[in-house]
């Protein structure tokens, strides 16, 4: 079973030359530390920069330099700045080529809902609607079960949306997952963890076809 | 040049009433008008509507306004760091529209460039979109959404100058420069006033025109969320 970091490592995996990425908050963050260092990305955080960098040194805090999750940050050579709307051109305008975001429940056709518990919490969307109606290229970073032990992974979410029919792999602290038509197909599991407990954590249709590879780190 | 400047942060604010409707620029705590949210507490104004990315902390931003229970209604897109807001939102005495954080971008710059409505995806299929015209266009459903419509823009600028000219300061730009122009009266608060002229008009992120008032801000504090650093090796 991967921790935080190894599903971000693993994910990391699936940045190529060349990409435009926006990273969530949580476990998407993590992404950029493990983004091979000979291949050129880009991270755009959606309050407004493009080449994001990391967090700067002690006592060199910037209040006027942070990213999405009001973290301070620094901007890398080469880094550009904008405003709101100009942000979202370039994620609406499908300029961004990969949207990596965490999500409380994914369905099997592809819905997503991570942004509020009815009468629980209810802290906003955020950019989390704009980014998976728009996006081409979406991973979810997740964890396969709740801490009660149920699956995150449904036949329909049972949480209000963020958005539907948007999400194409899943990387889960069990497993890689694809959506295709209407349904999780495995691709890789979790180093030492058997395809029986990923079929009893997705309550969603299950695709298994032949062998299923370990992921490899 | 026209000559927007104001002499202070009460002159600036002039006009401001009970019931009225407000724009306010910054992400978080970044970039916030902090002279215009202090006098707006000031004059105790009540019943106010403000559209503004976020809601602030218990104790800075706009959270000074919900404090006074000065707020009726937020339209926000995440609102996630404020105890006091979700304790006034939960027992019904704050009115609250959450939508997505691009469609709020684009209403305030629909307002700003007399756009009346657009199509967006976003939120097409949740709760966002109940009750909003949708069309298909290319084989993809939108959402109408519509511009917005506010009585002042409160907006904080890193440089101006006495003719309105803006310049803003890395990631503190935000819905700033989107919210200029876009309601009646703009009032941008600066970190440096300078006069017309000694700001290069290459450099300039947003032209006076969209501004009607300027003061040069006083004693910013610049609070920091999430101050996060790494080590030196």
């Amino acid at each position: 079973m991967l921790d935080k970091n190894q599903i971000a490592q693993r994910i990391a995996q699936e940045v190529k030359e060349g990409y435009y990425v926006n990273l969530g908050i949580g476990i998407p963050t993590l992404v950029a530390n493990f983004v091979r260092d000979d291949i050129q990305v880009e991270f755009q955080s959606e309050n407004g920069i493009l080449g994001m960098g990391p967090f700067p040194f002690e006592g060199e805090e910037d209040a006027d330099l942070i990213n999405a999750g009001k973290q301070t940050i620094t901007a890398l050579k080469g880094a550009s700045y904008f405003d709101s709307a100009t942000s979202f051109s370039m994620i609406r305008g499908q300029h961004v080529d990969l949207t990596i975001l965490g999500a409380m429940e994914v369905s099997q056709n592809g819905d997503i809902a991570n942004w509020k518990i009815p009468g629980k919490m209810v802290k906003g969307m955020g950019g989390a609607m704009d980014l998976v109606a728009s996006a081409q290229n979406i991973i979810v970073a997740m964890m396969h079960t709740n801490r009660a032990g149920q699956s995150k992974l449904l036949k329909q979410c049972s949480l209000p949306l963020t958005g539907v029919n948007c999400v194409k792999k899943i990387v889960s602290n069990l497993a890689v997952l694809e959506i295709i038509d209407g349904k999780f197909k495995l691709l890789e599991r979790a180093p030492g963890v058997p395809v029986s407990e990923i079929q009893q954590a997705t309550l969603g249709d299950l695709i298994i076809e032949g062998d299923i590879p370990q992921m490899k780190f | 040049m026209i000559n927007k400047t104001v002499a202070n942060v009460q002159q600036a604010c002039n006009g401001v009433e009970d019931g009225m409707t407000f724009m306010l620029g910054g992400f978080g705590l970044c970039g916030i008008p902090e002279n215009a949210i202090a006098e707006l507490v000031r004059l105790d104004v009540k019943k106010v509507t403000c559209i503004s990315n976020n809601a602030g902390v218990d104790d800075f931003g706009l959270g000074l306004l919900l404090q006074k229970r000065q707020i009726k209604k937020m339209i926000s897109s995440y609102v996630g760091e404020n105890a006091e807001f979700e304790r006034q939102m939960l027992s019904g005495e704050l009115d609250v529209e959450l939508i997505p954080q691009g469609t709020l971008a684009q209403r305030c710059l629909a307002a700003q460039s007399g756009v009346p409505a657009f199509y967006t995806p976003a939120g097409y299929g949740t709760e966002v979109g109940e009750g909003k015209e949708s069309r298909d266009f290319n084989g993809k459903m939108h959402l109408l959404e519509h511009a917005f419509n506010a009585q002042f823009s409160f907006v904080k600028a890193w440089k101006g100058d006495t003719a309105g000219n803006l310049i803003f300061k890395g990631t503190a730009r935000n819905f700033n420069p989107n919210m200029c122009g876009a309601a009646k009266i703009t009032v941008a608060e600066v970190e440096q006033l300078v006069p017309a002229g000694e700001l290069d008009p290459n450099q300039i992120h947003i032209p006076g025109i969209f501004v009607q008032r300027i003061f040069q801000g006083e004693h910013y504090q610049k609070r920091i969320e999430q101050r996060t650093v790494r080590q030196r090796q």
